[in-house]
């Protein structure tokens, strides 16, 4: 029997529609936008100022404390300013805007494609590397890798999972990446697993990437360090607890962080990400999107330069569809609309889905039937339909005894609720709320 | 028979006289001083429980009251400076006086005035909307006009106008509580001070971008350019972040500034038909749409 996590769960349509795109390059934009807040925790502190000349890779925004990270630039050119400027949030954030000119590398970086295999490094040698590239969880979140390296005194990592999950309906980044950078992901894994001085490693790759799934156990045969688990289809497996929960059985316990249980979680595109910084010296600058929906002329996986303006990539998938009532940064299930098409690409975007309007409508409201479906799918085992309410009628008590603040925003309690309540908008409200309050408690 | 009756009616007023005698002194024995002026004060007050003045009722206002002894930093906005000087009679301490307030909503960003760049299908309260994007329009500050304000008002005096899609406050209801100010997630409500014949001078505007940006997105948004600011004789006026502030403490209403912003997002309520180029002063009422809304 495949594994999966317990309890909750559900399996919305695939709609992988870009799986067998190879990724591609959708040549550089003239301008790139290059918010200095794309990861959790401080935003960085620009170290260019206006008229600067920038290379690729050059540091231009350094890390502004512990759990922050920094940032380099992707194109080369001159630093037009440092601005505002709408990002995915939905609001305007502070950014470095850069005028492209040619593409210039830092003399550093190995550009070359060569697989380069061997490292003789020390755990601290591959944690700085890592933070000078400022490497951040690739999958989403975007929490700056080398604090997850480094585990809180007393706590001590025992394995590491690498996550080729995506159970995002329509994205394929990470499902390219297995297949066309295999050797990297595995090498990034053993750098990984070095920095943590850990001697396992779990990959959790669904059961319908079938081809991933072959590649990388010919790729491993031999050795007993690593190890492919095949996991059931199932969202949200691709959630860190989730994943634990399916490879090791293990349960973050609530509030916890993965290494309560000995376990780190790193996505498969930041363990791509952690080999080019440590073997190639290569910063963060270029990540894989995928650009689709039902009504794109040609659904396709790009590498795209941080920075780089969604409507760049929407002409290179053959262009806007008429029909389009949404965009979305990310997947379908938790990825944020967005409203300007100059909104840049950042760390954490890893797909952009088009969708029709028909497709994006939200359904009429009706009455809690009580059915209870929202609390039978929820992957933490929280009451959704009962911090929904609490959340409505602003009772942060309540909620926080609801233990609101272990929602991972899911959203399986708003895809499988039949009376199409909005439980996902309150809960994140409340959320809010209680985490302010818990904070303010604290202080 | 009768016996029967006899001994329950007997038993019964032993076990009830019992009764009362221990809790009569159970009663003095745990008896809960509490100063009689408690209650005089909170009968004076209004009694809304808004907690306009910053405690959870009237009666935990009035144990304020009396517990602190002076008034420095208690008001009750809704009963005004009258009810605070029945407070201090029963206290028999002097009253603080102050002026009264009224809330004002800072933005007239109708659809005419900023287009709307997307459409929202989400749960429709500001608080969601905000913590979701900017709102429909480009501009990221202004009134998502959802009414969150609306429903936290207990007297009936803030209102969406169905035109504009943008609150407004009526003067003679209000009471100041601050309930709306609150409710914001935009800090577009302000408590301002209340001049006679409901007469205002207010930068409607909380757009913080530059003034491009913020121009581009609205048309009546305050771009910053400080003309005001060197205009006001009275120091009333201050730049911050690229926001204009009217300081209401300070304004002496003298009108110079409204006529000097070049994007009328300074707007006067309340004022006569100016004298001197009638032309003008009438054009740029028109360009005002709160000039012509908040009249009523």
């Amino acid at each position: 029997m495949l594994k999966t996590f317990k309890p909750g769960g559900i399996h919305p349509a695939e709609n992988k529609l870009s799986a067998k795109e190879a990724i591609k390059v959708p040549g550089i934009p003239k301008t790139v936008f290059i918010p200095v807040a794309q990861h959790i925790g401080a935003p960085s502190v620009p170290v260019v100022k206006r008229g600067d000349s920038v290379k690729v890779g050059q540091l231009i925004a350094k890390s502004g404390g512990f759990v922050s990270a920094n940032i380099h630039s992707s194109v080369s050119g001159k630093v037009k300013k440092i601005d505002t400027i709408p990002d995915s949030s939905g609001y305007r954030k502070q950014g470095i805007i850069i005028d492209v000119e040619g593409d210039e590398w830092e003399e550093s970086i190995d550009t070359s494609e060569n697989l380069v295999g061997q490292f003789n490094l020390t755990s601290e040698e591959i944690i700085n590397a890592i933070t000078q590239a400022g490497v951040v969880g690739l999958g989403g979140a975007t929490f700056p890798t080398h604090v997850k390296l480094m585990p809180p005194k007393g706590m001590k990592a025992e394995i590491l999972i690498v996550n080729g999950v995506e159970c995002e309906p329509y994205l394929t980044s990470d499902h390219r990446l297995m297949l066309e950078k295999a050797d990297e992901i595995l090498v990034g894994t053993r750098l990984l697993m070095k920095a943590m001085k850990v001697d396992k490693a779990y990959i959790g790759i669904e059961n319908n990437k079938p081809d991933a799934i072959q590649l990388l156990k010919q790729k491993i045969q031999g050795g007993n360090h690593i190890e492919i688990v095949t996991l059931k289809v199932r969202y949200p497996q691709g959630g860190e607890k989730q994943l634990i929960k399916a490879v090791t059985g293990k349960e973050v316990p609530s509030g916890g962080l993965p290494i309560a249980v000995g376990a780190v979680v790193s996505n498969v595109g930041t363990a791509f990400a952690v080999y080019e910084a440590v073997q190639k010296k290569k910063p963060l600058v270029e990540r894989v999107v995928t650009v689709t929906g039902k009504s794109v002329g040609k659904p396709s996986n790009f590498k795209v330069r941080i920075g780089t303006p969604v409507s760049v990539l929407i002409n290179a998938a053959g262009g806007m569809p008429e029909d389009t009532g949404k965009i979305i940064s990310g997947g379908p299930m938790m990825g944020k609309a967005i409203t300007n098409l100059d909104v840049p690409v950042t760390k954490g975007t890893s797909g952009i889905l088009l969708m029709k309007g028909s497709e994006s409508k939200r359904k009429k409201t009706i009455s809690c039937i009580r059915c209870s479906r929202c609390v039978s799918v929820c992957p933490m085992g929280l009451e959704p339909y009962l911090l929904q309410t609490v959340s409505e009628k602003q009772m942060w008590g309540p909620a926080e005894e609801g233990n609101i603040m272990d929602c991972i925003e899911c959203g399986s309690c708003s895809y499988t609720c039949p009376s199409n309540r909005p439980l996902l908008d309150y809960i994140r409200l409340g959320k809010g709320k209680v985490g302010q309050i818990m904070r303010t408690r604290k202080s | 028979m009768s016996t029967t009756i006899i001994y329950t009616v007997v038993t019964l007023s032993t076990i009830g006289t019992l009764a009362a005698v221990i809790l009569y002194f159970v009663a003095q024995k745990f008896k809960v001083y509490e100063d009689p002026r408690i209650d005089d004060v909170e009968t004076s007050l209004p009694g809304a429980n808004c907690g306009g003045c910053g405690y959870a009722g009237c009666r935990a206002f009035a144990e304020a009251c009396v517990k602190q002894n002076e008034l420095s930093n208690l008001f009750c906005p809704v009963g005004g400076n009258d009810c605070m000087g029945d407070v201090a009679k029963i206290l028999g301490i002097e009253a603080v006086k102050q002026d009264p307030r009224v809330a004002v909503v800072r933005c007239q960003g109708s659809c005419e005035y900023r287009p709307r760049t997307n459409k929202f299908d989400g749960v429709t309260t500001c608080a969601i909307a905000s913590s979701v994007y900017g709102g429909e329009t480009g501009c990221q500050f202004g009134c998502h006009g959802y009414g969150d304000c609306v429903a936290a008002c207990d007297f009936d005096a803030i209102h969406i106008n169905p035109e504009t899609g943008i609150p407004e406050v009526v003067d003679e209801k209000c009471v100041a509580c601050g309930a709306c100010v609150k409710a914001c997630p935009k800090n577009l409500i302000e408590l301002r001070k209340k001049f006679p014949k409901k007469r205002k001078i207010y930068v409607s505007c909380r757009n913080e971008e530059k003034g491009g940006i913020a121009r581009k997105a609205c048309s009546v948004a305050c771009i910053g350019c400080g003309k005001c600011e060197k205009e006001c004789k009275f120091d009333a006026i201050t730049i911050a972040n690229n926001l204009a502030f009217i300081d209401s403490d300070k304004c002496r209403l003298c009108r110079k500034c409204v006529s000097v912003c070049p994007t009328n997002a300074i707007i006067e309520v309340g004022f006569p038909p100016r004298k001197i180029k009638q032309e003008t002063s009438e054009e740029s009422k028109a360009k005002t749409p709160a000039t012509a809304g908040n009249e009523k």
